[in-house]
């Protein structure tokens, strides 16, 4: 029997960087997806000059961006400035890790050169990277975090807008990430774990948002708050805070913040899908393409909306939270208790 | 795995004492979340998942948002204060009652033997046996909690009001 160790940390490693990049052309094609949806929401083409149908798009946005001249701002705290855009992507693709994308997608163990190699020992062979027994909770701080790109960029950047801007961003998501913990409340009852795959095992017969309708919809508009999306999108006021606090941003820094952006409204998709849709569950197809589909729908949902709804005021935003969101997620939960208690009397 | 606690436990220690050491209030803010998360670290080498969640939830993720934003509104921007003049005598008996309460505060951490915790419901998780207990054994603590942080809730409306009339 040979050390399996080394071997497992190869391909766990393979198997990250698999996630990793299919999760970053995602995040390009959202960026496509998205002109383009609003495009004809609009009446517009939309891109479509670079390659057939604009496909070759997301390859030119990348490298203008990085052609382009980088900008620190005097007087700001140089560190910071370039720390900021790194903290606010790599908490949005961090979730992933706990996010199940299939059920199974290696046999438990594989013969490699004659030697026998136990896959189950590191869940190689389970769709997911790592299956985490608190995993929502591992979702929840991971995406707590993504706050402080957008602090320390406002205040790095030594300029009142991109300070103003960071500091409502910050209130608007300290805020609704209460209501987004609190929506999922339900689900948790129902399925009586906090591990995502033991969520998504949980819905074999019929998906949560037949039973969560309301934690669903709560659920959405907290997520769209936290991705900071129309019509909650307050941090991108032109005509209030120019661009909040990416105004001194350029380049790959900027790219850097827009990828954390779309990084986390396909992570909040993806989070939806397997909390209310699901997850990789579905009817012929294989696991992988019901769960890029359910995801990619929910994406287009965010777009859609994005190109019908106007803005909310911050004091709106504020209102919607305390005053209408907290008493319906409160009742949520008292209403999925009651009614668990009586069905399994 | 002890290789990691020692990285851990050395982040900690090296983070926690710059939060004392730097001289302006945010830089000593950043590392307290640096502390955090080597300690997050920590609680998940001794198998407190939950724990360590809760504390990345709660402290990096929700109080030290709010005390970057209570120290940026302040715009504490440099430290405006000089350094004040200090006399020997004061630095000298500043030193010894520090390192008099450092060896006191071992002493007693090495005189001390904690009783073993209460032990686990067996064969439940983590959150299972942490909630378990939370709601049977521990029931008066938790709810006495839940009205303090009330009690303090609305002692920080009335006073943030008052003014307004």
């Amino acid at each position: 029997m040979m050390n399996q160790i080394p071997v497992l940390v190869i391909m766990t490693a393979v198997k990250i960087l698999l996630v990793l990049v299919v999760f970053l052309t995602c995040i390009a094609y959202t960026v496509l997806m998205e002109r383009k949806v609003l495009g004809y929401i609009q009446l517009r083409y939309g891109p479509n000059r670079v390659g057939p149908w604009g496909l070759f798009q997301p390859l030119a946005d990348a490298i203008k961006l990085l052609f382009k001249e980088e900008f620190t701002p005097p007087g700001g705290n140089k560190v910071l400035f370039v720390l900021a855009p790194i903290v606010t992507a790599v908490p949005a693709f961090l979730p992933l890790a706990a996010i199940p994308f299939a059920s199974q997608i290696l046999p438990d163990s594989i013969s490699l050169y004659g030697y026998k190699l136990d896959l189950t020992a590191a869940g190689l062979n389970q769709g997911v990277i790592a299956d985490i027994n608190v995993g929502l909770l591992y979702v929840f701080a991971m995406g707590s975090l993504s706050v402080y790109g957008a602090v320390l960029g406002g205040w790095a950047s030594n300029n009142k807008y991109s300070l103003l801007g960071g500091l409502r961003l910050s209130a608007q998501m300290v805020s609704y990430e209460i209501f987004l913990g609190l929506s999922v409340i339900g689900v948790l009852m129902l399925a009586g774990s906090l591990s995502l795959v033991k969520i998504v095992e949980a819905q074999k017969s019929m998906w949560f948002i037949a039973y969560q309708p309301l934690g669903f919809v709560l659920f959405m508009i907290a997520a769209f708050a936290e991705c900071a999306r129309t019509p909650f999108d307050l941090i991108e006021c032109e005509n209030e805070l120019v661009a909040g606090y990416q105004t001194e941003y350029s380049s790959m820094k900027y790219g850097v913040f827009m990828m954390g952006e779309y990084g986390h409204i396909l992570v909040a998709s993806a989070l939806a899908t397997t909390l209310f849709l699901g997850g990789w569950q579905g009817p012929v197809l294989p696991p992988i393409a019901w769960f890029m589909i359910k995801t990619f729908a929910l994406v287009f949902f965010f777009i859609w909306v994005r190109g019908t709804f106007p803005r909310f005021r911050f004091d709106q935003l504020m209102k919607l939270g305390w005053k209408v969101m907290l008493p319906l997620c409160l009742v949520n939960i008292l209403f999925t208790g009651i009614i668990i208690q009586f069905l399994q009397r | 795995m002890q290789m990691i606690f020692f990285i851990l436990a050395g982040v900690a220690l090296v983070s926690g004492g710059l939060v004392v050491f730097q001289r302006h209030p945010l830089r000593s803010a950043l590392w307290l979340i640096v502390n955090f998360f080597a300690v997050a670290g920590i609680y998940l080498l001794a198998h407190a998942e939950f724990i360590a969640a809760i504390q990345i939830i709660v402290y990096a993720g929700a109080i030290m948002v709010l005390f970057l934003f209570v120290i940026m509104l302040l715009n504490l921007r440099q430290p405006e204060e000089e350094q004040r003049f200090m006399h020997l005598g004061q630095k000298v008996g500043g030193i010894t009652l520090a390192l008099f309460t450092v060896l006191l505060l071992v002493y007693g951490v090495c005189k001390v033997v904690l009783p073993p915790g209460k032990e686990a419901p067996a064969g439940l998780g983590n959150t299972e046996s942490i909630a378990k207990l939370l709601f049977t054994d521990y029931l008066l603590p938790f709810e006495v909690t839940s009205v303090l942080l009330l009690v303090a809730i609305v002692g920080a409306v009335v006073l943030a009001k008052s003014k307004l009339k």
